[in-house]
């Protein structure tokens, strides 16, 4: 690295190195085409061809990469789930995170904190009691604490949350982080292009050419394109995809938001969620504190942000923390999160030969993109989809075999 | 504020309504396959689009249809089921 920044010392032109090829148009044909430029199609990319010497591929993204719901969440990775099989993946996803910087040779800020999931409620403690012992089972570090650990470990919060809701316990999760969530996603597009992967952005897939149960390619609006295997990876733009091959699934959209405040000096070390006032929040390496909250309360396909979200969030924020009162919030946005039933992606083979689905991600994809990429590459490869993700399968529908995952996101359960 | 019209009570903030999800006609239970009634039980039209919708006035207990673009979030109209067949002649 000195010896790269010396060489610049001396140049007199500097100019900025792209992370991947600008290439024209698509090929004819490729040996796979990924659908979606976020952090998961961009993952798969990269890890079809690290890992499977599978670099004919194609990126194709209708925006720019990195513009949907990889650059739209609050950048949380954790694995303090309920089930063993979600506990299982996630916690796979975390301990490549932990490398991946290192790997993608880009600073990802990926930053531990320790991650307090907050209970106001006995029944709550009840919950938190199970994760940390299902979390313990599988190797995870999770545990039940008191008020007392929390206050050490934050003590601006008001533990009496204004009175209105009393924090009695929390389950703390050591190995909870944050990180760049858009550099995950150019960290991964410029390591599948030094393979040969080819990105194309504002490249909309119109419609996908299925003949006797077989994927043959994809129409774009920047001509034909002819595949055997299509992933798709577009979270909320599922459905439009599902139904251009005629397969139906769970997913529905609702919206959710987040927003930040003005950057403020480092006081919040850790990251706190509360279930019950549906708030999540973590102070970013910049200063600003990013919050996330509940889903929107029905199906939109839009990513609008309202008033009463920011309303609805601050008030409880300031429930915890009071001294905030003057902070101002200076962005809010929202993404279309792709919502299953049972709180679990839907990963894997579909009925369609060639057609594979990386989707369902609704709140809990970010922390998932390496995973997912790493198991889509191999689903795709192989024809079949390792033990990690059978679970997820979109047959499980079918079977009546739901995950009950329910310690996803940031909903009182 | 997003305002939503009950057939009852007329026009009320967003906030006093609840989502009821796709209005959607199950198989004959004693007619249909196992996999029929599976996608009835889990799979929805995700698509947006122009759908019929339940929606309940929660203060009144109020259940009825909206028809609501789910892109545009524009409300088409909204009306008690039982109105629904006079709603469908209207619009003919």
């Amino acid at each position: 690295m000195p010896f790269r920044l010396l060489k610049y010392a001396l140049k007199k032109e500097h100019p900025a190195p792209r992370f991947f090829k600008a290439h024209e148009m698509p090929k004819k044909s490729y040996d796979v085409v990924i659908i979606g430029g976020g952090g998961h199609g961009l993952a798969a990319a990269y890890y079809l061809a690290k890992d499977h010497g599978i670099s004919n591929v194609a990126v194709l993204e209708k925006g720019y990469i990195g513009g949907g719901n990889t650059g739209r969440n609050t950048a949380i990775v954790r694995s303090n789930y309920l089930t063993p099989e979600g506990v299982n993946f996630y916690d796979a996803s975390v301990k490549i995170y932990e490398g991946l910087s290192e790997e993608l040779d880009l600073n990802l800020f990926y930053s531990t904190r320790g991650h307090f999931t907050l209970a106001h409620t006995e029944s709550a403690m009840r919950t938190m009691r199970w994760r940390a012992e299902v979390n313990k089972h599988v190797g995870v570090e999770s545990r039940v604490v008191g008020p007392d650990e929390i206050a050490k470990a934050c003590p601006q919060l008001d533990l009496s949350c204004s009175g209105q809701a009393p924090i009695l316990g929390a389950l703390f999760h050591a190995p909870g982080s944050i990180a760049r969530h858009d550099g995950v996603a150019w960290g991964y597009a410029r390591g599948a292009d030094s393979y040969g992967a080819e990105i194309y952005q504002n490249t909309e897939v119109l419609s996908i050419d299925v003949k006797n149960g077989k994927v043959c390619g994809v129409q774009t609006n920047k001509g034909y394109i002819e595949t055997k295997q299509v992933l798709s990876a577009v979270a909320g733009f599922t459905p439009r995809i599902t139904e251009m091959v005629g397969l139906e699934t769970p997913i529905v959209i609702h919206p959710l938001q987040a927003c930040v405040t003005e950057p403020m000096k480092p006081w919040l070390d850790t990251i706190l969620v509360s279930g019950s006032l549906h708030v999540y929040v973590s102070q970013s390496s910049r200063g600003e504190l990013v919050m996330g909250s509940s889903l929107d309360p029905y199906e939109v396909h839009s990513t609008r942000s309202t008033l009463d979200f920011v309303e609805g969030l601050t008030s409880h924020m300031l429930d915890m923390f009071p001294f905030l009162s003057n902070v101002k919030v200076v962005r809010q946005w929202a993404g279309m999160a792709d919502m299953t039933p049972d709180f679990a992606p839907i990963m894997g083979k579909t009925p369609i030969e060639g057609f594979y689905l990386d989707a369902g991600w609704g709140t809990w994809g970010f922390k998932a993109t390496p995973i997912s990429g790493k198991t889509m590459a191999q689903t795709i490869a192989n024809d079949s989809a390792p033990d990690l993700i059978h679970t997820f399968r979109l047959s499980r529908f079918e079977d009546y075999e739901l995950t009950g995952e329910k310690g996803a996101a940031s909903v009182g359960h | 504020m997003k305002l939503l019209t009950c057939p009852i009570n007329g026009t009320r903030p967003l906030s006093e309504f609840i989502f009821g999800g796709e209005y959607r006609q199950a198989p004959d239970q004693n007619t249909c396959s196992d996999a029929e009634w599976a996608a009835y039980v889990h799979n929805r039209q995700g698509a947006p689009g122009d759908k019929k919708e339940w929606w309940y006035h929660s203060p009144s207990g109020t259940w009825f249809i909206a028809e609501r673009n789910t892109q545009t979030d524009k409300v088409a109209r909204t009306y008690l089921l039982a109105d629904a067949k006079k709603v469908v002649k209207e619009s003919k």
